[in-house]
């Protein structure tokens, strides 16, 4: 059985993981899987997590039986995970408050961390403003230019923010820039990294502290269904929200669990960010997992309306899960995920993130070919507000204003 | 050939009562077809052994002189086989030791096997892993000492005395000791503790140990080489040869051959 008790002590899942670090960073990765393991076991950890879960970011967020769009699909009962409800608006602030408490139990007073769509950075400056922990970001250029108002957030919560001009300025190249810095800053700064991404443990801790979404959603659709649901869904960038999603239904082998990866314009165009469809297995940001890649190993950009999405990589663990074949992944392009957005936008008055987007449309592909009888459960990460304006670009002409 | 020619070419150097110097330039970057001449260039103007550097698209352990040394060799059609190609073909007219600087991902995409082997035939003689570890080392240790090519381990000032020791047993040809919290790059000044981190390593090891990253002047070569056999010296070369300023080359390795008075 497939289980996600997963990694082993050299922070493998199956044949994907490790640490591929330089040697600098080696004593700090290590300390960071101690420190880990220390707070796993110290209620008094569990506890202050809790509280801040709580009454902090809001927790539990509901699990939300959307009426109107499976009417209008006309097939299962679809069930929203409402991430976009937490305080900053995703998923994304449930790893970086874990991590920033994290961070102070190793007597640590600074933060790096890498943003793609900016949830992250703003999460990340939001817990340490909160924890009082100096926090640098790194953002690419092209998403510094496509989220502007996520900039301006994290400036107004006391973040500097350092823009990344290097290869195509999008999230990959923001964690080549915090890897560096890193490097230059280890004895007093931890990284806060973003996704189920880089050298173990993160791919753990970061799956561990978002767990808490699956956690919820098992026992909520029990409660309002009696049963599990049929089928779970998620989008993958590095694949945070849907690890944590995920990660309590895999030993529940009647479920059946859908990653959702950026398509970009189409595989066929190459223009994508589909690692698992389109990609090979490689090593990148310490990690040994599914790449996009030409034939010499070097990394290639990755394409998606969705900055939190553009990633080349994916998280360990999935490579894991696809290679075992327990999670069916699968893509959405840039115009399937405009078009969800607008539907779930009309029929629920909720205007999810672009990264949602992806798994919206594809659980309204998967309800083609279910039934009344069945129920689908679809992580909605993060809310809009922060997409408004790349929207409007691509809509354009139909809209006033 | 291998990690033999690596270990002669050092031991002539202090032998003489001289001190190492290692220049790094990036393959590829002003043309493949340049990389002859640029070997003989150094190697004329008294380098020990070259560091050759494969190009990567997202090098995390290189600061910006070595990103865009990469960036314009990639821009030009590098690759790691082309790469070895070429090194083949002029390898019986080289007397210089050839150590590769490689990220994994070219390594594990080729097959460390098969990279190996390939290593062998075109006269490498070391190879340097920065993102694998000793942790990961198996990866490409094994295939490596089949074909005899040194491994050549990184310590730097974050490495804990178990794993110092550990760095300093499994090494070959030399211990690359870094020598900043950091990225490569042209560095100012070093921390105040460097000269006893080095000396303890050296303590650690007979092997020979090589102090890198940010080294850039004669007056750091001097510096450093008080506590240690050589230095690596990569960004500064890189940037004096895509000048083309060949005399200043010289006058910086020339400072590793009076270092020891
Ligand atoms: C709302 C939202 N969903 C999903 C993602 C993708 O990240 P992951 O795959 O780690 O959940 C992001 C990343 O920025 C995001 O902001």
């Amino acid at each position: 059985m497939i289980t996600t008790e997963q990694p082993n002590a050299q922070g493998y899942y199956g044949d994907f993981g490790g640490r591929f670090v330089p040697e600098t960073l080696m004593p700090a990765v290590l300390e960071l899987e101690e420190a880990y393991q220390q707070a796993k076991q110290d209620p008094a950890f569990q506890q202050e997590l809790d509280h801040y879960l709580r009454q902090y970011v809001g927790r539990e967020t509901p699990l939300y039986y959307a009426e109107r769009l499976s009417e209008s699909l006309g097939g299962p009962k679809i069930y929203l995970k409402r991430e976009d409800l937490n305080h900053t608006g995703a998923h994304k602030i449930n790893n970086a408050l874990g991590q920033a408490l994290l961070t102070k139990r190793m007597g640590k007073r600074k933060v790096v961390a890498e943003t793609g769509a900016g949830q992250h950075g703003v999460a990340t400056a939001t817990v340490c403003a909160l924890l009082d922990l100096d926090c640098v970001i790194f953002m690419g250029k092209e998403d510094i230019e496509r989220q502007k108002l996520n900039v301006f957030r994290m400036e107004l919560l006391g973040a500097t923010v350092k823009s990344v001009d290097q290869g195509s300025g999008t999230l990959k190249d923001a964690v080549n820039e915090a890897l560096r810095y890193w490097v230059s800053n280890v004895t007093d700064t931890h990284y806060i990294i973003g996704s189920v991404v880089g050298p173990h443990p993160f791919p753990q801790i970061v799956r561990d502290f978002q767990r808490v979404i699956g956690d919820e959603t098992k026992e909520q659709i029990v409660t309002q269904e009696g049963r599990l649901p049929d089928a779970v869904v998620a989008c993958v960038g590095g694949g945070s929200n849907a690890m944590g999603m995920f990660a309590p239904f895999v030993e529940e082998e009647d479920v059946q669990l859908y990653g959702v990866e950026a398509g970009g314009s189409g595989i066929e165009t190459g223009k994508h960010a589909a690692t698992l469809t389109g990609g090979s297995a490689g090593i990148l940001h310490g990690t040994l997992t599914y790449l996009l890649q030409d034939q010499d190993g070097q990394i290639q950009e990755a394409h998606s309306i969705s900055a939190g999405l553009d990633y080349p990589g994916i998280g360990p663990e999935h490579s894991y899960l696809h290679a075992s074949n327990r999670v069916t992944y699968s893509s959405i392009t840039d115009d399937e995920a405009l078009e969800a957005l607008q539907l779930l936008s009309k029929t629920e008055g909720i205007l999810p993130a672009l990264e949602s987007s992806h798994a919206i449309a594809y659980t309204m592909k998967l309800a083609e070919s279910l039934s009344s009888d069945h129920t689908v459960v679809a992580c909605l990460s993060g809310r809009g507000d922060k997409d408004v304006e790349a929207v409007k670009a691509h809509l354009g002409g139909g809209f006033h204003g | 050939m291998g990690k033999f020619s690596i270990d002669t070419a050092i031991q002539r150097v202090l032998d003489k009562g001289d001190k190492a110097f290692v220049p790094y330039i990036m393959a590829g970057d002003g043309g493949l077809d340049q990389l002859e001449s640029q070997i003989r260039l150094l190697a004329n103007a008294g380098a020990t052994i070259i560091e050759l550097g494969i190009p990567f698209s997202d090098p995390v352990a290189d600061g910006p002189t070595i990103q865009a040394a990469g960036q314009r060799a990639l821009t030009s059609g590098v690759t790691l086989k082309k790469v070895l190609d070429e090194l083949k073909r002029f390898k019986e007219s080289r007397d210089i030791p050839i150590v590769l600087m490689t990220y994994i991902n070219p390594v594990f995409t080729y097959g460390p096997k098969r990279f190996a082997e390939d290593c062998e035939a075109s006269g490498v003689d070391g190879v340097i892993v920065p993102d694998v570890p000793l942790e990961e080392s198996d990866l490409v240790s094994n295939a490596l000492k089949e074909h005899e090519i040194a491994f050549i381990r990184l310590a730097t000032l974050t490495s804990t005395p178990d794993r110092l020791a550990k760095i300093a047993e499994q090494t070959e040809g030399f211990l690359y000791a870094v020598t900043i919290n950091g990225i490569t790059g042209v560095q100012n000044r070093f921390g105040d503790q460097l000269g006893n981190h080095l000396t303890n390593i050296k303590q650690q090891t007979d092997k020979p140990v090589f102090a890198g990253f940010g080294v850039s002047s004669p007056e750091h070569v001097r510096e450093l080489t008080a506590y240690c056999d050589g230095v690596i010296v990569g960004s500064k070369i890189v940037d004096l040869l895509h000048q083309g300023n060949e005399e200043e080359i010289q006058t910086l390795i020339q400072s590793a051959k009076t270092a020891h008075v």
